[in-house]
């Protein structure tokens, strides 16, 4: 029962991966070894549509997989079983949250996490930046994107000033892009 | 049941939320953000900012940041994670259901589109022009975010200091993510601790 068997081996994702969609990719890959449901080449393929096409990571590649596998129903049954465990033992520990989250101990905790979230995704968004302006992978000497360089630079004061919504910035950036061929 | 969540609300945060949050509007917006989140869960900070704190007051800058940390050490997406987190407060478990399909469902619909027409949509090349300058702008849009949850989470010299080390240790890729969440929780702990006792034995 292919629907069965889709479920099953996103459930296990959806438990197993911590860490967000990239996470999912050693699973994957597993799977690919285990069935005759995609090869490498095609999970590399996933990755990048998976990439350019909004919305969470590995929802993008379990709704592909799925419908690959056993079309629109496949590719609803993956998602869902992905997302169920995320769900559930979220669910669980924002009911304990409530209790814990104004103890003193966890006060503090966050007094510590709160940096390190900014660090972390501050690192993200130089690797973001760099993926963005530079033509290939960061090294010296690398080719400068020099269109891209100058998009970023001119909505860089525009995002911090006008404080528009994001999808604003976005369609702008999507116009720019198609107008002068980035 | 609602009432004891609206309290635990009033509690937690700063302002007030009297009204009952619908359902639809708790899909609407989360489906809004999942349509516009190219990239990972960081990708989403800018959009929730955005949508959840400035728009419709259902948390703080500083909510979202520590959910984020938590959604980065839970199991699953950290977009659903994120969504569950938020959504929890306003509506219990059905708000959490509503949030969580709402997150999912523009990737599941585009990539159903996408999927049919595969071969020849991934190679047009206006597409490719777009992304490449969306990249920018999601690049811009994340550093605002991260500037965000710099003025609300640095308040001292230590917490400068677990920003610093956090982010050198991500640019250059050493620890994971989970790890470093696990190592600066901990660190706040005993840096609270120090603090008080240094203030003890200054008096």
């Amino acid at each position: 029962m292919i629907y069965a068997l889709l479920f099953w081996e996103f459930l296990k994702i959806g438990l197993f991966a911590v860490g967000g969609g990239l996470a999912a990719l050693p699973f994957l890959y597993n799977l690919s070894d285990h069935y005759n449901w995609f090869n490498y080449h095609e999970l590399i393929d996933m990755i990048a549509v998976a990439e350019s096409t909004p919305g969470p990571l590995g929802i993008n590649m379990a709704t592909y997989i799925g419908f690959k596998v056993a079309g629109v129903g496949g590719s609803l049954v993956a998602s869902l079983s992905l997302i169920l465990p995320s769900i559930a033992i979220t669910t669980i520990i924002c009911t304990m949250l409530k209790r814990f989250r104004e103890s003193k101990q966890v006060q503090w905790a966050f007094y510590g996490l709160r940096p390190a979230v900014a660090g972390l995704i501050g690192a993200i968004a130089l690797s973001l930046l760099q993926i963005a302006i530079f033509k290939e992978n960061f090294r010296f000497g690398a080719a400068v994107d020099i269109k891209a360089l100058l998009l970023s630079l001119l909505l860089l004061p525009a995002v911090f000033k006008l404080k528009q919504h994001p999808i604003v910035y976005i369609a702008l950036a999507a116009l720019v892009g198609i107008i002068f061929k980035f | 049941m609602a009432a004891i969540w609206a309290g635990d609300i009033m509690r937690n945060h700063e302002f007030r939320i009297m009204k009952k949050v619908g359902l639809l509007q708790i899909f609407l917006s989360f489906a809004k953000v999942g349509a516009l989140t190219f990239g990972g869960g960081y990708a989403m900070l800018p959009l929730l900012q955005k949508e959840a704190v400035e728009r419709h007051n259902w948390l703080t800058d500083n909510d979202i940041s520590d959910y984020y940390a938590l959604a980065q050490c839970s199991p699953g997406l950290i977009a659903v994670n994120m969504a569950v987190y938020i959504a929890y407060p306003l509506r219990g478990l059905a708000g959490v259901v509503a949030a969580a399909l709402g997150v999912i469902a523009p990737s599941v619909l585009i990539i159903l589109l996408l999927a049919t027409l595969l071969q020849t949509l991934s190679h047009i090349e206006l597409i490719t022009h777009a992304f490449a300058a969306i990249r920018a702008a999601v690049a811009v849009l994340v550093i605002q975010a991260v500037y965000r949850l710099y003025k609300n989470g640095i308040v001292d010299t230590p917490t400068q200091i677990i920003f610093i080390l956090t982010l050198i240790a991500g640019v250059l890729n050493i620890i994971s993510p989970v790890l470093m969440i696990l190592i600066a929780a901990f660190s706040g702990i005993i840096i609270q601790i120090i603090k008080k006792r240094k203030a003890g034995d200054g008096q």
